[in-house]
């Protein structure tokens, strides 16, 4: 379970949110919404460790989160608003180089049935620089074919796609909450999600 | 010792950098020109009398090596701090201070070894005998790595700030004094006949203590970077 109390930010000397209370339990997904400069992107880089929230405590499995807590970076998957990818290199290697990072082996098949899920199969051999916004984001989301992690931790999935490619990134987060998975997710879209499964959190 | 996977955060950060290099061969050939034409400068602009020529040849093939290097360093951690690729290296599994070993190796590889390979040639401009350039070269082997090591740091520190290259220079200049004073030293010391052990075996201390330390300390930077 992950679970914060508590928590504040601030940017600068602007509080972002302050008393802020979140638990996710197995199978569930917390929709975070909230106008632009709310703190959608700043909670989740509290939840993935990657910032220390002003005051309150993020706890993921009864332990509390300290930043690069090293359990955390195992179960978590934070896929920021920045897509991580290398314009010089290929969509295949950019996908291969994010996955053996996160300490998953991926044979070449693999790689290809992650790239063909998210319709980049015929664009697998071209440079990230030559794709477009949307297909760099897909190309970004093909690394949850890959990687199996209980804990989805994404900063808008959705921008920039398609109406069949957010229909794609619903049916992966329902499926990974179907196999009893995690999933924060920040987001403007409005994406179809099983309604039992989904709390939201609005930001203001 | 228990397997957390340092190897294999080392050679992911190390295959991956030494793969983008060859993607921008132009830059790090323009590198490399910036320091061929920085030493042959000097003889031209001075003067072609080679007990003179002979007596500044280490310290300018040093201090062009330091400037060559510093050159290179604000993209070693930079363009993955844009694009994102740093926050994934940071949550990564592995070690960061393994991964940043990686990169720090590779920037070594790409900017330090071509000029340790390059500088006996270029010596021949300021008519520096075969043990001179020897040495010489002994000593770039050594120093040329603490240069990578000591840059990383500051590259990690100055990540997101505004003239972060000046900033750099002004931080890793300083803390690369010695490594030029003892590298061009060490061929003084042959000419005079005491011989190059005591500057070799400092700038091998040298590296072995950078080697332990620097990829801790950038690692903690990049952390705080991120926050």
């Amino acid at each position: 379970m992950l679970e914060a109390t508590d928590l504040a930010a601030r940017r600068g000397f602007t509080r972002l949110f302050s008393g802020l209370g979140l638990k996710v339990e197995p199978g569930s997904a917390l929709l975070v919404t909230g106008a632009n400069g709310t703190g959608k992107t700043t909670l989740l880089r509290i939840l993935a460790g990657l910032s220390t929230p002003v005051e309150g405590r993020v706890r993921w499995r009864s332990q509390t989160v300290t930043p690069f807590l090293r359990s955390l970076r195992q179960d978590a998957l934070f896929c920021g608003h920045l897509a991580a990818l290398k314009d010089e290199l290929t969509a295949e290697e950019n996908l291969a180089a994010l996955v053996t990072l996160a300490g998953v082996k991926a044979s070449t098949a693999q790689l290809r049935d992650a790239l063909s899920a998210v319709a980049l199969d015929r664009h697998a051999g071209l440079p990230a620089r030559a794709l477009s916004q949307g297909q760099r984001r897909r190309l970004g989301l093909a690394r949850l074919y890959l990687i199996r992690r209980p804990l989805w931790l994404l900063d808008e999935p959705a921008t920039a796609l398609d109406a069949a490619g957010m229909a794609l990134v619903a049916t992966m987060i329902a499926g990974h909450l179907e196999r009893g998975g995690f999933a924060v997710v920040a987001t403007h879209q409005a994406l179809d999600l099983p309604p039992a499964r989904v709390h939201s959190l609005a930001l203001s | 010792m228990q397997d957390d996977g340092a190897w294999s955060g080392v050679l992911w950060a190390l295959e991956r950098d030494l793969r983008l290099a060859m993607r921008s061969r132009t830059e790090l050939g323009v590198q490399l020109l910036f320091y061929v034409i920085v030493v042959s400068l000097f003889p031209l602009a001075t003067t072609p009398e080679k007990s003179v020529l002979s007596l500044m040849g280490p310290g300018v093939l040093w201090v062009a090596a330091l400037l060559a290097s510093l050159l290179s360093l604000p993209r070693l951690f930079a363009s993955d701090y844009a694009d994102g690729t740093l926050e994934q290296i940071a949550l990564s599994p592995y070690p960061l201070p393994a991964l940043v070993s990686g990169k720090i190796i590779a920037h070594w590889l790409t900017t330090g070894l071509p000029v340790v390979v390059l500088a006996p040639i270029l010596g021949q401009q300021y008519a520096l005998d075969g043990e001179a350039l020897a040495v010489l070269a002994a000593t770039l082997l050594l120093g040329t790595p603490i240069l990578s090591l000591l840059g990383a740091i500051g590259a990690a520190l100055t990540l997101g700030l505004r003239g972060s290259g000046s900033l750099l220079a002004l931080l890793v200049l300083p803390l690369c004094v010695p490594v030029p004073i003892f590298g061009a030293g060490a061929v003084d010391a042959v000419h005079a006949g005491l011989g190059a052990a005591a500057n070799l075996s400092l700038l091998g201390a040298g590296l072995l203590m950078a080697i332990v330390g620097a990829p801790l300390a950038a690692s903690a930077a990049v952390r705080i970077a991120l926050d």
